[in-house]
């Protein structure tokens, strides 16, 4: 199914908010689900998860960072123009229950990948205190939202350009000890760069707190047919795709997931030195095409 | 008439050094005057082996009198009458143990190239845009197929072709199920199976990609909307050793490596942007023909050692003999009686080798085939940076957990009737879903007797 771009934002300089029509993921999505979307008909298939989904317009919203060739090309449509092909909602549902006390933990787009869980679980009675990080202010997403379905919001950048300085991790190292939740906290939710999702897992373990982490492993097909996003929870293999993408953080080998994100890496920027190259290829002639004109013009 | 003659009209191919460097179709096809020379040579016996060994009773006499007499468009249309997909069949089907392995003269090896045949007729009708002329009466009923695969292919459209509304529900971007993701195109070309796939649309066959039925609809309410469901699902999730190791960059399914080959086309990286990496020394394990397609494809993306790694032999293998045939002329090595230990890997998490254990063959096991035995320290490390795990793969459990109510063996394999009904009303099932790896004619004719089986229950006055 092609899905028509309605809306497309930039939120900071390399993160994009996009609303797509896509009514069959819309009625059915629900969070923590993701969609594989294939910009164009050479394209990779690439995962990204559902930040918001609006069934009565039949649109679904996502939200990317710009890390390589597709996101890229992504980044590059404009409003009115198709992304060829996107098949979703995949994935399990967040378990969305009354737990209590819950903590929210984002960083960069994890804050866009955390947005309707914390939503569902608000409006499960749940008191959700959110941490959301970011390199500086202006790379920062999504603060009001994910502020206005929170019972508290905590922000640190690592520059300190808004909210504290260091990094979310710290912030939840130093609220998990106060008095007022020390004890309370039902559950914590951390999506964001693997790496923060291990420390997070390493600050709840001995607090024995249930932590859930969404992992974003390389996939293909999203519906358990090549075991590319196969992860180790202790010695079991459990496929992202079908089994996840959430995951008990406390169980999952990081250093695994963690390494094969690299597995296609040379290759990866090998396809994004290339396509600049054709960008800029492109838009020399553009720009030589102009001046051209220009200068057929001031001749008459 | 046609007496016994001679040898097996050869069958020219891209030479092996010509092939690994890309990945057109091997076999060239026959000419027509080839086609002609080597239907002449059939005896037409009584009785025609070939036609009863064959999964689907294809009328093959009939078929190899007309091109020897060069009626090639009777030929085509008597052809397609019983088998809707002949282009794809002559080139998949494992003839060597169907009509082919049946044929009289296949004593001295020189038995009828039944396969390449069919290919040559339905390749002529193609190139010529010869095709049936299919009359449709619309019915009201509505009919959905779960899957694209040739089990739900053939079932639309023989359901299409009596009038039903028929609409295909696919998972993935493109339809045709293993043909368009796991069998390589130097053997079946990609434009073959589009071919196919657009005739199929022409009569109103209705393609829904890029959904999948259960995460997209409910099961019951899919149950609701159509009055007869075919579930042809097939049999797509890998299987893994569960050996150490697995997790190590540069560890593949056989599904994940076809898939990014043969669907994303890998190995036109650049015009294409789905990577892969395959390094000199690529070992696969097993020896179906899902590793034969995996060897030959890793010979093709550059590997230079390209091993077969087998725990029993050559005679066990449950491959094609033609892919065996070709992927050793390729330059695979083929090692048998090995079986994989563990995987060993490096400090940056990349594949270096593989712990093999050298195996004897004992008893027969459960499938007839001697069972292969360990022999206590026989270990040796095999050097590899690249490894691709061919054992087989299982139903999709992400489909069978939407739908619970479907009764399934204990392999997950959906139990079906003799009229492939499956235990709740209105909803048949077949193909590998029904079989586990099975084959593309086993899925055709399945998908022909779910298809007559959901006419005679939504037109029963048809019947009489
Ligand atoms: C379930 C899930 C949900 C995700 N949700 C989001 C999201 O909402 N927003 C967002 O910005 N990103 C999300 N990602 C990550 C996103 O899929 C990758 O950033 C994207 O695939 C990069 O593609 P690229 O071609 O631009 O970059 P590349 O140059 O191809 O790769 C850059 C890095 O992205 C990762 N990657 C590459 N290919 C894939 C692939 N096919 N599947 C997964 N990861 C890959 C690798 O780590 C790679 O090193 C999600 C990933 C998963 C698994
Ligand atoms: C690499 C390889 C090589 C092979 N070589 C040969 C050969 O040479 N000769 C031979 O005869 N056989 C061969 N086989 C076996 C043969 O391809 C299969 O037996 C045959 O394709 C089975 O057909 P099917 O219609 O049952 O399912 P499949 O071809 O497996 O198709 C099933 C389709 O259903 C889709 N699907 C699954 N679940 C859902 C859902 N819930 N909603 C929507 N869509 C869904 C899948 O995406 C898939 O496209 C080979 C298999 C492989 C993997
Ligand atoms: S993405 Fe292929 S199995 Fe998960």
């Amino acid at each position: 199914m092609k899905a028509r771009i309605i809306t497309r934002q930039k939120l900071c300089p390399d993160i994009f908010w996009y609303e797509i029509s896509a009514p069959h993921v819309a009625c059915r999505f629900q969070a923590g689900q993701f969609v594989i979307i294939q910009v164009h008909e050479r394209g990779e298939r690439i995962p990204l998860t559902v930040a918001e989904a609006h069934p009565e317009r039949g649109t679904i919203v996502l939200v990317f960072q710009v890390v390589g060739k597709t996101t890229l090309e992504l980044s590059l449509l404009k409003e009115g123009e198709e992304i060829e092909n996107c098949v979703g909602p995949l994935g399990n549902p967040s378990e969305i229950n009354f737990f209590g006390q819950v903590i929210c933990v984002g960083g960069g787009t994890g804050i866009a990948c955390l947005l309707p869980i914390v939503r569902a679980l608000s409006a499960a009675g749940n008191e959700v205190i959110s941490l959301i990080g970011s390199r500086s202010r202006d790379y920062l997403i999504l603060e009001d939202k994910i502020k206005a379905v929170s019972s508290s919001l905590f922000i640190a950048t690592d520059d300190g350009t808004r909210g504290e300085r260091g990094l979310v991790t710290d912030v939840l190292e130093r609220i998990l000890e106060e008095e007022e939740v020390r004890g309370k906290i039902q559950r914590v939710i951390a999506i964001g760069p693997p790496l923060m999702m291990r420390k997070v897992a390493e600050i709840t373990r001995p607090h024995r707190i249930k932590t859930i982490v969404s992992l974003n492993t390389i996939m293909v097909d999203g519906t358990g047919m090549c075991g590319s996003c196969r992860v180790f929870l202790g010695k079991a293999m459990k496929l992202a795709c079908i089994d996840g993408p959430e995951f008990d953080a406390h169980r999952v080998n990081f250093d695994d997931v963690i390494s094969r994100l690299e597995m296609f890496r040379a290759k990866e920027r090998l396809a994004w030195a290339v396509y600049r190259q054709q960008l800029e290829a492109r838009q020399m002639e553009i720009k030589t095409k102009v001046r051209a004109k220009e200068g057929t013009a001031s001749h008459d | 008439m046609i007496k016994i003659r001679g040898q097996r009209v050869p069958v020219r191919e891209l030479s092996p050094e010509q092939r690994i460097k890309n990945f057109s179709s091997v076999p060239l096809g026959y000419s027509a005057e080839e086609a002609v020379a080597e239907a002449r040579r059939c005896i037409q016996c009584r009785g025609a082996p070939c036609e009863v060994n064959c999964p689907i009773h294809l009328r093959v006499l009939d078929m190899i009198r007309a091109i020897a007499t060069r009626q090639f468009k009777e030929a085509f249309f008597l052809l397609k009458e019983d088998n809707p997909i002949p282009a794809i069949t002559g080139r998949v089907c494992p003839q060597e143990s169907q009509c082919e392995g049946v044929c009289p003269l296949a004593q001295d090896g020189q038995g009828i190239n039944i396969g390449k045949l069919e290919a040559f007729i339905a390749d002529w009708a193609r190139e010529r845009g010869i095709k049936e002329e299919i009359v449709i009466k619309e019915r009201p009923h509505r009919v959905a197929i779960i899957g694209s695969g040739p089990a739900g292919l053939i079932c639309a459209y023989d359901l299409r072709r009596w009038g039903y509304q028929v609409t295909v529900f696919e998972a993935l971007h493109k339809a045709g199920g293993v043909l368009q993701y796991g069998i390589p195109a130097f053997r079946l070309p990609t434009e073959v199976v589009d071919y196919e796939i657009a005739l199929l649309e022409e009569i109103g066959v209705n393609f829904q990609l890029n959904f999948f039925v259960g995460q997209n609809i409910a099961f019951d309410e899919l149950r609701h909307k159509y009055e007869a469901i075919f579930i042809g699902t097939g049999a797509g999730a890998p299987l893994f050793l569960g050996i150490e190791g697995e997790h190590l960059k540069g560890v593949y399914s056989a599904n994940e490596f076809l898939i990014r080959v043969n669907l994303m086309k890998a190995y036109r990286f650049l015009e294409y942007d789905t990577p892969i990496v395959c390094g000199d020394r690529a070992g696969v394990i097993g020896a179906g023909n899902v590793a034969m397609d995996a060897a030959r494809c890793a010979r093709r993306l550059g590997a230079r050692e390209v091993f077969i790694l087998y725990r029993r032999t050559r005679k066990e293998s449950p491959a094609r003999v033609e892919e065996i045939h070709h992927a050793l002329e390729e330059g695979v090595t083929w090692m048998e009686l090995v079986a994989p230990k563990r995987i060993l890997g490096d400090e940056q998490g990349w594949v270096r080798g593989i712990e093999l254990v050298r195996m004897k063959l004992g008893e027969p096991d459960a499938s007839g085939r001697p069972r292969p035995i360990p022999i206590e320290g026989s270990e040796f490390v095999l050097e590899l940076d690249t490894v691709v795990e061919a054992l087989g793969t299982t139903p999709n459990r992400l489909f069978l957990k939407h739908a619970p109510e479907l009764a399934v063996n204990r392999w997950g394999l959906i139990q079906v009737d003799e009229k492939l009904q499956t235990n709740l009303k209105g909803v048949w099932a077949g193909g590998d879903a029904v079989r586990g790896n099975a084959t593309v004619i086993l899925a055709l004719g399945d998908g022909r007797q779910a298809a007559a089986a959901i006419h005679r229950v939504l037109s029963p006055e048809k019947l009489g």
